[in-house]
């Protein structure tokens, strides 16, 4: 049952709550720490790709005057990584290197001028290793994988699964599209760089500071690496300058500046620079697709079968996560009656790739819209009416058994198309103009744990003192999404106070109970909903309490605006939690928040997809291109999103124009490239960010579907509304040119070799035309779920 | 080590520094003025933007033994928390801070153009803040809040 | 944080203790020092002790315009003055307006943009990065990784200043321990990576002149991937005269950014001298423009795409002029 706001702070556009601390300069990042005695530290990357270390040689970087601590890689020798199913790291290259930029020793000095002095004094003998950096050579046999255990030669990991009978829809198909993409990996680009602050307590426990936007798992892995008991550790996430998934990961600078703190007893702090960043990475998968459609003429699909190929770096990251991501949620904006899915994810000797905005999604759903595009052409349909045709039904599941509730697509297809006028200026701008649609869906929140385990995803807990303050304690981490402000604003609503009033304390492993941490778009519907219980529980306590001691019936108190309504009496919010203390004791209330347990299908590979709900985004972008040179400008992009309800529509206009804008620096520049196995540019003149100048103008159009099971109806809004952007601007420069550009990002190269391929007579379509040499093993079956369920 | 006397916020300070050490630096880690942020340290991003009278210039990019003989702004010198300028607080209001991590410069960078132009045009407002990146919002809310305190000045 | 090696600062008061203090090994000219500074450190400059600040100079950063037109632009005065000041032609005006970002050109200087090293994305590339690489000629290896056959360095010539100078005809000022001396813009180049400025390292550049523009219609189009931050990938200085019949009787084509200097393109300006002035002539110097220059990979887009670009902004720059 959906709670309705009815204090009016719920659905009111506010400033963030920390917005006067970030404006003045306040805001701790976890740079602007220091502490009496504070060392500096500084790690040495691999400059080899591929190497066996040989031998180390600290003795000159250990006499340095200054340096207190040098580390190695059997200084730290427990294996870790974020999912259970990935433990291939090291927080220092043990043996061998697997990538430029690998972390494999580490100083700290009493300055950063001599801790970089001691780094340049470290020797590192290295055997060159056979170097892979393409998906062609990583799916090969070889002797010398980057990864020997498990032994499968360059191969992560690999799905393959099939979801009804593929072979019939094909069969009863009019009409069969085959078609394939790449598009390129690219770098989260955060504009702080990562750190780490390490400290030994008065108490002699660890207290890590870190840009992390998970410090739950940060706890966990610190505890495994340093072999401490978690209750030794305390992990504290400083408000991060930007995420956007880049540090979602535990990386070797925490582990290390730990480790060094611990040892010296004295405070360590490492902040990397930006190439560094480049090499830390987890950005998006390069991924190389394959999708091939049956459609009746009507434009009906009658079964999907999808290839994709995920060129993973060296190290496993979310990686097996990210594998299924980019074959689960095609099904989950249109209704594919038989779908076959089969991915594989190799090593290559590059930084290693992870979650970015999106996770694994705007590969497929770039590849997907753009396939769907060719086909309506082809069917002699437009692009609005072959959606349409196939769109999801809200309150169904789809044939991979993620379960469909609230859904606003089709009124998100409406809204754009309507505003933008697409249907009379489609096909009719003037020249290099164009037109272009697409759509999309993301998960409010994984529905599973990283870890495996039945404990709540989310827990609140609201504490009240005499004086009517509330604070409000949950370990979600703000990386600028706004989740301390959506925790004030969902509490604030539930209790009529006003959200800048209560107390926030955040993100803190000593002092707040667990949030799984700020990735998968999870926190608005999840730490959202664990507050709104607790919320409730403690209205609750206040109403009850109030009601005895006058002597009314519970149903007549309520609350209002600071204010408890009792009959005709106003009492105010501070003298009512007085009566309940003295009624109750403390007043604390914990709230909780588990997905449901029926959202997942029973195969393997099921857990990845499910959702306790989805957000839908439909997308017009319109384009201006240059025939002679080939560049393509934006100039408008209308973005419609179903965020069920937006607690606070700034914040959600914030994320969608911030979405946009990602999107648009990975349609069109932003590349994570490689010259063999150095990154082509690692930094941020050569990695291509858009400015202010190439931003266009941006019709948010807020969408509210009144999800029954978010927080006041509430769903996500970080990830999803990158993702129909991407393909929408492809589909415009065709509508522009003539042309398709089946390859991201459409630099001005591509577009220019696709017009002279037209104009020779060609279809002037510029992308991949091969897949690697590989076999897949034969599909998982799984029976689709019993046609026309409504959940 | 260099004996410097730089003005920093209207405030005289007497320091030792060594030659190569950058404005950035030294705002930041000798005078505890940790509101200056910092993404590339190359000139690439504008984070550290600082005002060297009335000017924004990159800090990163600066030898503190530079300026010496000039007034330096930083985010600290413009508003505080209980005195906040208009601008930190339209940034506020108008979504321009996500993270907040390129806001201090973009404040400096706009209360710049506003000091010379009170009232000016978006495309002026963006071709000022076309060397601050900004990776959350878009720019187009910064935009829309510089040019609610630039209405202000009307 | 990446930061600066230990150096050595000195901040002279005068041209001569300037020139001296350059004699010294080691010593580097700062003056805005916003490419001097990222050069720094990414440790590019490994024989680096000393930063020159010609700061304390006294009258380096000023603009005169005499009586008969002549513009004489201070070395120091920076890039946002030049675009600021409205006596100086439009076309120098824009060029300046186009480098880096705002921040840049309030601190980045005429002498500096005009002297600004040449760039590779071999070399300019942070510390970890170089070292993975072998060492390329610039950075004192064996051979250049961009044209591995020959023994050159093709490094890009990335001012937008100079292309647009070398089209107005402008001379630049040079004093060093020998004395002083006046050439033309276009004689301060060499076309060598390694070293592309023709004039001893004690040697430091205090003025840019050129003669009146009345008459002159000049523009500057450059090629980046951004509207700001990004340097020139291709630049494209013209600066044409035309009679009352509308026939060409100067002109001045110079490419930015596609060699290790400015590189004039008589072929191009032939093609347009002592004929009418359309699209005729202006595509057949667009045309002599794409065969002279031979940009190599080694900036952003591919050299196949810039050599493409050349006759596509020369045409366009020139026909914004007719």
């Amino acid at each position: 049952m959906t709670i309705d706001p009815h204090h009016g702070i719920v659905g009111k556009a506010a400033p963030r709550v920390d917005s006067l601390a970030q404006a003045t300069g306040m805001t701790r990042y976890v740079d602007d720490l220091s502490f009496p005695g504070m060392l500096h530290g500084k790690i040495l990357r691999s400059t080899q790709a591929h190497a066996r270390i040989v031998s180390i040689d600290t003795s000159a970087a250990e006499a340095l005057p200054g340096v207190h601590v040098v580390l190695t890689g059997t200084d730290l020798p427990v294996p870790f990584g974020l999912l259970p199913v990935s433990q291939d790291e090291h927080a220092l290259a043990i043996d061998k290197v697997r990538h430029v930029g690998d972390a494999v020793a580490a100083v700290a000095a009493d300055d950063p001028d001599i801790a970089q002095r001691a780094i340049d004094l470290i020797e590192v003998a290295y055997e060159p290793l056979p170097v892979v950096t393409t998906i062609t050579e990583a799916v090969k046999v070889t002797d010398e994988p980057i990864h020997r255990e498990p032994p499968r030669n360059n191969r992560d990991r690999e799905m393959s699964l099939e979801f009804g009978d593929v072979d019939a829809g094909f069969e009863a198909a009019d009409h069969i599209r085959e078609d394939v993409f790449f598009y390129q990996g690219n770098n989260h680009a955060a504009l702080e760089t990562h750190g780490a602050v390490a400290v030994v307590e008065e108490d002699g426990r660890l207290h890590v500071f870190s840009a992390t936007q998970v410090p739950h798992y940060l706890h966990r892995i610190l505890a495994s690496v340093l072999e401490m008991p978690e209750g030794r550790i305390r992990v504290t996430a400083n408000p991060t300058g930007g995420g956007f998934g880049a540090k979602t990961d535990v990386f070797s600078h925490e582990l290390v500046t730990a480790q060094m703190a611990r040892i010296t007893g004295r405070p360590v702090k490492i902040v990397l620079t930006r190439e560094e960043v480049f090499y830390a990475h987890r950005g998006r998968h390069p991924v190389l697709m394959w999708v091939k459609t049956g459609f009746i003429s009507d434009g009906a699909i009658t079964a999907m079968s999808f290839k994709t190929f995920l060129d993973g770096g060296a190290y496993g990251s979310y990686g097996a996560a990210s594998l299924l991501y980019t074959g689960q949620l095609q099904t989950v904006t249109y209704r594919i009656p038989a779908y076959r899915f089969q991915g594989v994810r190799v090593f290559t000797n590059k930084p290693a790739c992870g979650p970015k905005r999106g996770h694994g999604t705007p590969q497929p759903r770039f590849a997907l819209e753009v396939h769907l595009d060719k086909a309506a052409e082809e069917l002699g349909l437009d692009p609005i009416t072959i959606r349409k045709r196939n769109l999801v039904e809200p309150f169904t599941s789809t044939v991979n058994h993620l379960r469909i509730t609230s859904c606003g697509l089709s009124e998100c297809i409406d809204r754009v198309v309507e505003t933008s006028g697409f249907q009379d200026r489609y096909r009719n701008l003037p020249g290099g103009r164009g037109l272009g649609f697409a759509v999309g869906a993301y998960m409010s929140g994984a529905g599973l744990p990283i870890y495996f385990n039945d404990m709540p995803q989310s827990e609140v807990m609201l504490k009240v003192d005499r004086g009517g303050g509330v604070t409000v304690y949950s370990m979600a981490a703000d990386c600028g999404q706004g989740s301390t402000t959506m925790l004030a604003t969902v509490v604030g609503e539930t209790l009529g106070l006003n959200p800048s009033e209560l107390v926030l304390v955040t993100a803190d492993t000593d002092l707040t109970p667990v949030d799984l941490g700020s990735y998968s778009s999870r926190v608005t519907f999840m730490a959202g909903n664990a507050a709104l219980d607790a919320a409730l529980k403690l209205a609750d306590l206040v109403l009850t309490a109030v009601a005895d001691e006058l002597n009314l019936d519970p149903d007549v108190v309520s609350l209002g605006r600071g204010v408890v309504l009792a009959g005709d009496r106003e009492i105010p919010w501070a003298e009512a939690v007085r009566i309940a203390e003295a009624k109750w004791g403390l007043l604390v209330t914990t709230g909780t928040y588990k997905p449901p347990k029926d959202i997942k299908g029973d195969y393997r590979g099921a857990g990845v997809g499910p959702s306790p709900a989805y957000s839908y985004s439909a997308c017009v972008a319109e384009v201006d291109c240059d025939r002679e040179t080939g560049h393509v400008s934006v100039e408008r992009v209308w973005l419609a999103h179903d965020v069920g309800r937006a607690i606070n529509p700034l914040l959600v206009r914030g994320q969608i124009e911030g979405s946009v804008h990602m999107a648009l620096g990975e349609v069109l520049m932003e590349e994570q490239a490689f010259r063999g196995a150095l990154h082509s540019g690692p930094s941020l003149l050569d990695y291509k960010i858009p400015t202010v100048l190439e931003m266009p103008q941006v019709e948010s159009i807020i969408v509210e579907s009144i999800d029954a099971e978010g927080p006041f109806g509430a769903k996500e809004v970080g990830q999803g509304p990158l993702l129909p952007v991407i393909p929408a601007v492809v589909n415009a420069v065709h509508d522009a040119l003539g042309i398709r550009i089946d390859e991201i990002p459409v630099r001005p190269e591509k577009v220019l070799a696709a017009l002279d391929d037209l104009e020779r007579g060609g279809d002037g379509r510029y992308g991949p035309t091969d897949l690697p040499n590989y076999t897949f093993r034969s599909p998982q079956r799984v029976d689709p779920p019993p046609e026309t369920v409504t959940v | 080590m260099e004996p410097v006397i730089l003005t920093v916020n209207g405030t005289t300070r007497h320091l030792f520094v060594a030659p190569h050490r950058t404005l950035l630096e030294t705002v930041r880690e000798d005078l505890d003025l940790t509101g200056t942020k910092h993404g590339c340290e190359l000139g690439e991003c504008g984070a550290c933007t600082v005002l060297v009278d009335g000017t924004p210039i990159l800090s990163c990019l600066t030898l503190t033994v530079d300026v010496t003989d000039a007034e330096i702004v930083t985010i600290e010198g413009i508003g505080s928390i209980a005195q906040p300028h208009p601008l930190q607080r339209a940034f506020g209001e108008y979504g321009a801070a996500q993270c907040g991590y390129c806001t201090p410069a973009m404040i400096l960078t706009a209360k710049a153009l506003l000091d010379r132009d009170p009232d000016p045009t978006d495309e002026a407002i963006e071709e000022a803040i076309a060397g601050n990146m900004c990776r959350c919002t878009g720019y187009l809310a910064i935009v829309r809040a510089i040019a609610s305190v630039a209405e202000t000045n009307r | 944080m990446l930061r600066l090696p230990p150096l050595r600062h000195e901040a002279p008061s005068t041209l001569e203790q300037a020139i001296a203090l350059l004699a010294e090994d080691g010593a580097l000219l700062a003056a805005g020092g916003s490419d001097l500074v990222p050069n720094l450190k990414r440790r590019q400059y490994p024989a680096a002790r000393t930063i020159v600040s010609l700061r304390r100079v006294p009258d380096l950063a000023r603009v005169r315009v005499d009586d008969s037109g002549t513009v004489r632009i201070g070395a120091l005065t920076t890039l946002a003055t030049i675009a600021g000041d409205s006596r100086l032609p439009i076309a120098i005006r824009e060029a300046a307006g186009t480098v880096a970002s705002p921040q840049i050109r309030n601190q980045g200087t005429v002498g500096g943009n005009l002297c600004v090293d040449t760039r590779c994305d071999w070399l300019n590339v942070p510390d970890t990065w170089r070292q993975a690489a072998e060492p390329c000629l610039k950075a004192g290896g064996e051979m250049c990784w961009v044209a591995p056959a020959k023994k050159d360095c093709w490094a890009v010539s990335s001012s937008d200043l100079a292309p647009v100078m070398v089209a107005f005809g402008a001379e630049v000022q040079l004093i060093g321990s020998e004395g002083q001396r006046s050439i033309p813009v276009e004689q301060l180049y060499r076309n060598d990576g390694m070293a592309h400025l023709a004039k001893a390292p004690d040697e430091i550049l205090t003025e840019v002149a050129f003669g009146s523009h009345t008459g002159v219609r000049a523009t500057y189009h450059k090629l980046r991937r951004r509207g700001s931050i990004d340097f020139p990938i291709l630049g494209v200085a013209a600066a044409i005269r035309l009679d009352e019949t509308n026939i060409c009787t100067e002109a001045r084509i110079v490419l930015g950014a596609v060699a290790s200097a400015p590189l004039r393109v008589p072929t191009a300006e032939h093609a347009l001298v002592g004929r009418t002035y359309n699209d005729e002539s202006i595509a057949e110097a667009a045309e002599a423009a794409r065969k002279l220059a031979r940009p190599f990979n080694n900036t952003d887009l591919t050299s196949r795409y810039r050599k493409r670009m050349i006759p596509v902004f020369v045409k366009r720059a020139l026909q914004e002029l007719g």
